[in-house]
């Protein structure tokens, strides 16, 4: 606004004073004829018309209906099975466990459920535990842990971050792991048999090694070391999560596996994204090429029932599901992409009709240049 | 006269000047110094101490900015999904960008101060004249001002070179009019003009203080002599030369300074320049605000259901996620504003930052190419366009109405005399007739044969006539002894000055045919003849031009004691007066030549004898002094004594139609603009100037509403007539538009003089007015072209402000080249200088300015197209990534138990608008091209796709808003199916240890967030249709930056963040394969109805533009112009 001001003062006052300097420099200015200046860059110029479009729809068709039959079919030859053992129905096994629950109890409440696969599992079995309607994504749960606690700094395992409140200190002590993702770790423990026709129960060998990423279990999470090597020393200070029964260093017997390594925990660690979510909790082997992994035939699972979910009226299963190169289950990107691919050949028909009938005059001038 | 000062004794304010200082002397009145304000001009806004302070508040007071401070400020406050930085880093960014231009802005601003502050004045101080820089200057100093210097502040006039007084000022540069007027010394002081009698002049002036009206002073000099009574003289503003006017024809003035620096008339007159903001900047707020109220119902949507969900207490605190103690102690309202707030900040980047930086910077930067332009550049005058407001650019494309003067805009300002007509035998100088060059030693072709003795005579009196009827000065280049010399030596060393460029046009045209009007000497006026005799008249009486009268007389007394009356005037005010001459004829060459589209005078002479002067003298006399009504008694005096003419003949002045006008205005029309020329001008010359310029065609019908007519029927029943003859072919035009369009309906034009234009806006007791001017812009909207003549700057501006506000809204452009347009320039959307003979006035107002009026077509239809088109995306395409960005993200709280958790990672969310997707859209809106330049020029008609602000309508912001809410419903559940119970895993064949792994919260983010850059960038490419190397390097290089930097971001443990949320989370993606399949899937499910939206609609209704973008390649020439013939939808017919 001052800038017309001093304009209008230009005017009239001294033209003279400042007229020269400002002509000089106007009048020495000629644009340059550089094609960007003159905004005549060389360009491709598409136009996106029925002609040029209809070739990319039948394209997309042809490509996207085969990629979903694929798709489909192989997410239909995985095989899955899904047991609930929440113990909310009076005549489901794990009722007694879900009724009479608490957090100190001394003897580990174990119930068994048993079901039966009509059909093997013929490669690698892995096993999920599932939860419904458990907020992992809160953000309140997602926040609340210390990444550098759990990188294996010696600071923040004696100081974890506020973060973690009201799971950082119990009895003055820093938690390790603190927050609430750590102390809410799933701990119900689920083993599997086989029970032979003869009678006999065999237990399935299940590995719990393998299930985290590997930059999570070598790189993102790792042990504090200190003088010791011995965990039990250098946790010495902190107190376990509140709701753990067992101290973090107690996790496995396996070193390559305990304290902050300990796979079930990483996993646990990375937040789902959904309310029911699923989690890798073993991997079952395929031991012989010939023999399938998991037979047909009658199975027992017997679960130390630890995790408490009734009270926010939560599910919990456990999953079998045997994987692809797409991974587990899931006919919904199969479907996807056949219904993306039928429209896209569906609207190819269409614009070629619409292209033959309005646009006969327009076809030959799709691009220049 | 004391008496009648003493009734304005009681000012409310006023203030004493003791004239140099001196004091009074003793026992008059108390002496008492007051204290003013130096002459020092501030323009500038900040000192180098306040400039932070000052500025932050400034730029704080902007509704964004300040809603953006909020935003950042709750997130420090309170606990929020996202951290501060996310958005206190790019608020920074725009804060201190905005300060950097704003500061070198006040900079050049102090320079600029300086400059005029230090600038010389010339002070009188104890009797010599001493130099002083002009910010020193003080109220009472007493300063000489030189001829063509500029006033340093408002003076009081005491004395001039001139005897009687009286010194002419041109206050050109304060009210835009140009010509001289007369300024008034008081009588008793006027006798002081040198420096030492200065020095003894005792006085003091009382004056109101200082205000705005340029039009009114009130004050009065009290001059003490020896012992007497001071004598008081009233002052009014005759007296007052105010800062900014510049001295004419006056060698030097004695003026003494009452008000300086900031309180000259000039400075309170000062008007910031209104800020025009254009209709699109307008859309974008109405916008703004529906998706604030977007945004604050998305907010409570979910505060309310956060609060029904978590009546549950295991859902709001279940065992695994316990709040702490001071949680769940604060107060449930605390509770649910903060929530609210917190909501707030999730959500707040669907308002973008970057969106006022991207628009600014595409302004800023678009602008560029308006001065670049090679084809606006003019080589006469060695400039190019000269943008001043970047704010307008796209407002160059939306332009409904175009007010441009005639004279210097339309046409060169370049009057030459091109024939005159003496008894209809038509002379003319220096010029080609009949096919052979004449001699140009005498100048003069007869085309008729040669008069008789009689006609000799006419002939050289109606020389002498053009020679002596005229208010032109001579201005010598060389000083007073050169001047004998400078008239026989050559002609170009005195020059003549006027404010009617036809008058000087006139006198040199009488100089080539052998008259030299040499100066006016003594009240002579000196004419050197044919026979390079000097002749010398008397001036008795000049009977001043009035645009009522529309003639001027003088009466001389010539060497012989004859006394003449010469008179000249247009046709229409000669004619009636003339008794006598061959006025047949002369009439018939008048009209011919004013169809030519010359500007046609008249001259008459009579003669008068001894006792008929006095009578004119006596009667002119008495009308002079008059105190009552002196305007009315002059104009009947010189009704009286302008009659009974002879007349001599006519002359033809050309004004010539600048290059292309013609062109110009054509393709203006086509492009659906409404062109109307506002004019000083009279209407017969103004109508030919429009005749010539194709504004009117002959087919046109030219409706008049002037004071002619309005003499002979009321205001009323004129109105009435005409809007009815208007609307009766309207009326018809519907029920016929079935017989075809070979059926050439007819167009209007309208031509009003200011007069009755006056008349119309005047508001009447009873207020029916508001009824004759909706009468008028009835008629007005039906005629395709207007012609205002015979206007005053304000009516110009009255009039655009009459459109301006009218029901329609239309956007208006203004275009001039002179003082007088400056107001309209202000008033309208748009103003438009042209770099004319006028001065740069107007160009230093103006918005934009040009250096010729044909360069308005590439101007409007090239230019403002494009700025149109571009900023139109940029707008759209800004609101509709930033739905993709943040509906996913609403969706998200319906599954997270409503706990703003964001979907994005803090750095997605921070950089989504600076960088992943800034630079594709505001390459794509500085340099996208939808239709080559040369066709938009070509085919003015596509224009009207763009006219009406269409591309953002409402139709069009939802319809991209909903495209948006699409987007983002497919990202958010596409992601959602994936995730959703069910493995989602990556194969691991590239990472051969972990096979089976699960994703997490923020996997399902970065899928989103990937899938969405890549749509919104690929949305913009199908969008673009102009690719430049710029434009794939850009839009490719996004994508590739974001992928580089999502690998970077989640590659390393970065020591400086507390949270390792991202590591490897977008690697462990990319080696998934259904994430790949996904993200294919879901961009190609997001693109799909946009694409065939497009498709659809060009191959069903194709608008203009596309069809032209179709058929580019098999058009030449020739087809296009069949085109164009083709669409005669509009009420112009070609």
């Amino acid at each position: 606004m001052a800038s017309g001001y001093s304009a209008k003062e230009e005017d009239g006052h001294h033209s003279g004073a400042l007229g020269p300097a400002g002509g000089a420099a106007v009048r020495s200015r000629k644009p340059d004829n550089t094609a960007f200046k003159q905004q005549r860059l060389p360009a491709w110029q598409p136009i996106l018309t029925a002609g040029t479009v209809l070739p990319a729809f039948f394209i997309i068709g042809l490509l996207f209906i085969p990629i979903g039959i694929g798709l489909y079919v192989t997410s239909n030859n995985i095989r899955e099975l899904q047991i609930d053992y929440t113990g909310t129905e009076s005549s489901s096994p794990c009722f007694a466990c879900s009724q009479n629950y608490s957090w100190n109890m001394t003897t580990p409440c174990v119930c068994s459920v048993s079901f039966s696969l009509d059909q093997p599992f013929e490669s690698n079995v892995f096993m999920y535990y599932g939860l419904s309607n458990f907020y992992q994504n809160h953000r309140r749960y997602v926040k609340s842990r210390d990444d550098s606690q759990l990188n294996g700094n010696l600071n923040s395992l004696k100081e974890p971050s506020k973060e973690c409140e009201p799971y950082r200190t119990n009895d003055g002590k820093p938690i390790a792991p603190c927050g609430a993702i750590a102390n809410s770790l799933f701990n119900d423990t689920l083993a599997l048999y086989y029970n032979d026709p003869n009678g006999t129960e065999t237990q399935i060998q299940l590995v719990k090694r393998g299930i985290a990423w590997w930059t999570d279990k070598h790189v993102k999470f790792r042990n504090p070391v200190g003088d010791d090597s011995n965990l039990t020393a250098i946790f010495q200070g902190t107190a376990k999560p509140v709701n753990w029964q067992k101290p973090v260093y107690e996790l496995d017997s396996d070193p390559e596996n305990n304290g902050f390594i300990n796979e079930d925990l990483i996993v646990w660690m990375r937040t789902a994204a959904l309310p029911t979510f699923r989690k890798l909790y073993r991997i079952i082997e395929k031991n012989s090429s010939t023999s399938p992994t998991l037979p047909r035939g009658n199975y027992t699972l017997k679960i130390t029932y630890n995790y408490p979910v009734r009270s926010f009226e939560g599910r919990k299963r456990m999953i079998l599901s045997t994987i692809s190169w797409m991974g587990g289950k899931n006919p919904f990107l199969g479907i996807a992409y056949i219904t993306v691919g039928s429209i896209c050949f569906f609207l190819g028909v269409v614009l070629l009709i619409i292209h033959h009938k309005y646009g006969s005059r327009s076809s030959s001038a799709d691009l220049t240049h | 006269m004391l008496q009648q000062c003493t009734g304005e004794e009681n000012w409310v304010d006023s203030r004493t000047v003791y004239i140099g200082h001196r004091e009074p002397p003793p026992g008059t009145e108390a002496y008492i110094p007051q204290r003013f304000p130096d002459n020092r001009i501030v323009s500038s806004k900040y000192t180098f101490w306040n400039f932070v302070p000052k500025n932050l508040f400034e730029q704080f007071r902007r509704i964004a900015n300040f809603y953006f401070l909020i935003i950042f400020l709750v997130q420090l406050i309170i606990d929020t999904p996202t951290s501060p930085i996310t958005s206190g880093l790019p608020l920074f960014f725009v804060i201190t960008v905005t300060a950097i231009k704003q500061g070198y802005e006040d900079w050049l601003r102090h320079k600029a101060d300086n400059a005029v502050n230090q600038c010389p004045v010339h002070i009188i101080q104890h009797g010599k004249v001493v130099r002083k820089q002009s910010h020193k200057l003080r109220v009472g100093d007493i300063v000489l001002v030189k001829e063509d210097e500029t006033f340093p502040c408002d003076l009081i006039l005491l004395s001039t070179s001139r005897d009687d007084g009286t010194c002419f000022v041109t206050t050109a540069s304060l009210d835009g009019e140009s010509s001289h007027k007369t300024y008034y010394a008081v009588q008793d002081t006027k006798s002081f003009n040198t420096e030492q009698e200065l020095d003894t002049l005792r006085a003091t002036i009382e004056c109101e203080q200082p205000q705005p009206d340029l039009y009114k002073f009130v004050g009065r000099i009290n001059i003490y002599q020896e012992r007497d009574e001071p004598i008081a003289r009233p002052l009014g503003s005759e007296n007052v030369l105010l800062r900014g006017a510049t001295l004419k024809n006056t060698e030097y003035v004695y003026a003494v300074a009452i008000y300086t620096g900031m309180e000259t008339k000039m400075a309170l007159n000062y008007q910031s320049k209104s800020q025009k903001r254009s209709a699109v900047e307008k859309s974008m707020n109405a916008f703004l605000i529906v998706y604030l109220c977007i945004l604050l119902s998305k907010a409570l949507i979910n505060t309310v259901l956060k609060y029904v969900w978590q009546a549950n207490p295991n859902r709001d605190e279940p065992w695994y996620n316990e709040k702490t103690e001071s949680e769940r102690q604060r107060h449930v309202l605390i509770r649910a504003f903060t929530d609210f707030l917190a909501f707030m900040v999730l959500f707040n980047y669907i308002i973008p930052v970057s969106m006022y930086v991207t628009v600014e910077m595409q302004k800023f930067l678009g602008s560029y190419f308006i001065t670049w332009d090679e084809e606006m550049f003019d080589d006469e005058i060695g400039e190019g366009a000269l943008v001043n407001t970047s704010d307008l650019n796209e407002e160059l494309g939306q332009v409904e109405y175009i007010f441009t003067d005639k004279t210097g805009t339309l046409t060169e300002n370049n009057m030459e005399f091109i024939e005159c007509c003496v008894d209809g035998h038509v002379y003319v100088p220096h010029a080609i007739c009949n096919g052979q060059i004449l001699p140009g030693a005498l100048g003069i072709d007869m085309i008729d044969s040669s008069p008789g003795p009689d006609g000799k005579e006419h002939e050289e009196l109606f020389f002498r006539a053009l020679c002596l009827c005229h208010t032109v000065q001579v201005k010598e280049e060389e000083t007073v002894d050169g001047i004998k010399r400078g008239i026989h030596q050559g002609k170009g060393t005195s020059f003549y000055i006027s404010s009617s460029p036809d008058e000087v046009a006139l006198v040199e045209g009488m100089k080539r045919l052998g008259f030299t009007y040499l100066r006016l000497k003594d009240n002579h006026m000196e004419i050197l003849n044919r026979e390079d005799e000097i002749e010398r008249f008397e001036l008795l009486e000049v009977l001043n031009f009035d645009s009522v009268r529309r003639r001027m007389s003088v009466i001389v007394r010539s060497g012989t004691g004859e006394l003449y009356l010469f008179c000249k005037g247009a046709d229409s005010s000669i004619f009636p007066r003339v008794i006598s001459g061959k006025v047949e004829q002369v009439r018939a060459r008048v009209e011919h030549n004013a169809v030519e589209g010359l500007r046609t005078l008249c001259v008459a002479y009579k003669l008068l004898t001894f006792e008929e002067y006095q009578d004119i003298c006596q009667l002119l006399e008495t009308a002079k002094l008059a105190l009552q009504e002196r305007d009315k008694k002059l104009a009947e005096a010189y009704d009286a004594i302008e009659r009974d003419f002879i007349l001599l003949g006519a002359t033809a002045v050309e004004d010539r139609l600048q290059d292309k006008a013609a062109d110009t205005i054509e393709s203006l029309h086509k492009a659906g603009m409404k062109v109307w020329v506002l004019t000083g001008d009279k209407m017969e010359t103004a109508a030919a100037t429009c005749y010539a310029s194709k504004l009117f065609r002959r087919s046109t019908q030219i409706l008049e509403l002037t004071t002619k007519r309005t003499e002979e029927q009321n205001l009323h029943d004129v109105l009435f007539d005409l809007s009815r003859t208007v609307l009766r072919q309207h009326g018809s035009l519907t029920r016929d538009t079935f017989s075809g369009l070979s059926n050439e309906f007819q167009d209007y034009g309208l031509i009003i003089d200011g007069a009755t234009l006056t008349a119309v806006m005047k508001p009447d007791q009873d207020g029916s007015t508001g009824n004759y001017k909706e009468i008028f812009l009835e008629i007005c909207r039906n005629c395709s072209a207007v012609l205002c003549c015979r206007m005053a700057p304000l009516q110009k501006a009255q009039i655009v402000k009459l459109i301006k506000f009218s029901k329609e809204h239309p956007i208006t452009l203004a275009i001039g080249d002179g003082a007088n347009d400056v107001s309209m320039i202000l008033e309208a959307h748009v103003g438009i200088g042209i770099m004319g003979k006028e001065g740069r006035q107007a160009a230093r107002n103006s918005d934009y300015a040009i250096p010729k009026f044909k360069h308005l077509k590439k101007m409007l239809l090239v230019h403002g197209h494009y700025y149109y088109i571009r900023i139109a995306e940029l707008v759209q395409y800004f609101f509709y990534k930033n739905v993709c960005f943040i509906f996913p993200q609403f969706l998200y709280q319906f599954f997270c138990g409503f706990s703003q958790q964001p979907l994005y990672d803090t750095a997605y969310l921070t950089l989504y608008n600076i960088s992943f997707t800034s630079l594709p859209i505001l390459l794509y809106s500085l340099i996208e091209q939808h239709i080559n330049m040369d066709i938009l020029k070509r085919d003015p008609s596509l224009y009207r796709d763009i006219a009406k602000n269409s591309l953002l309508r409402w139709r069009i912001f939802i319809y991209w808003t909903f495209l948006g809410v699409f987007d983002a419903v497919v990202f958010f559940f596409g992601a959602y199916f994936l995730f959703d119970n069910t493995t989602f895993t990556s194969n691991g064949q590239l990472m051969t240890t972990n096979t089976q792994m699960m994703f997490g919260n923020w996997t399902f983010g970065t899928l989103v967030f990937t899938v969405l850059v890549f749509t919104v960038t690929l949305k913009l490419a199908l969008d673009t249709h102009y690719w430049t190397w710029i434009n794939h390097f850009v839009i490719w290089g996004s994508l590739l930056f974001y992928v580089v930097f999502s690998l970077l971001w989640g590659g390393i443990i970065w020591p400086f963040l507390n949270y390792q949320r991202m590591y490897y989370v977008f690697m462990q993606m990319l080696s998934s394969g259904p994430a790949w399949l996904c993200i294919i899937l879901l961009i190609t499910v997001s693109l799909l109805p946009d694409v065939v939206k497009k498709v659809m609609c060009r191959a069903l209704w194709p608008t203009t533009t596309e069809r032209i973008q179709t058929k580019r390649k098999c058009l030449n020439v020739e087809q296009s112009t069949i085109f164009m013939l083709s669409q005669t939808s509009s009420s112009i017919s070609f």
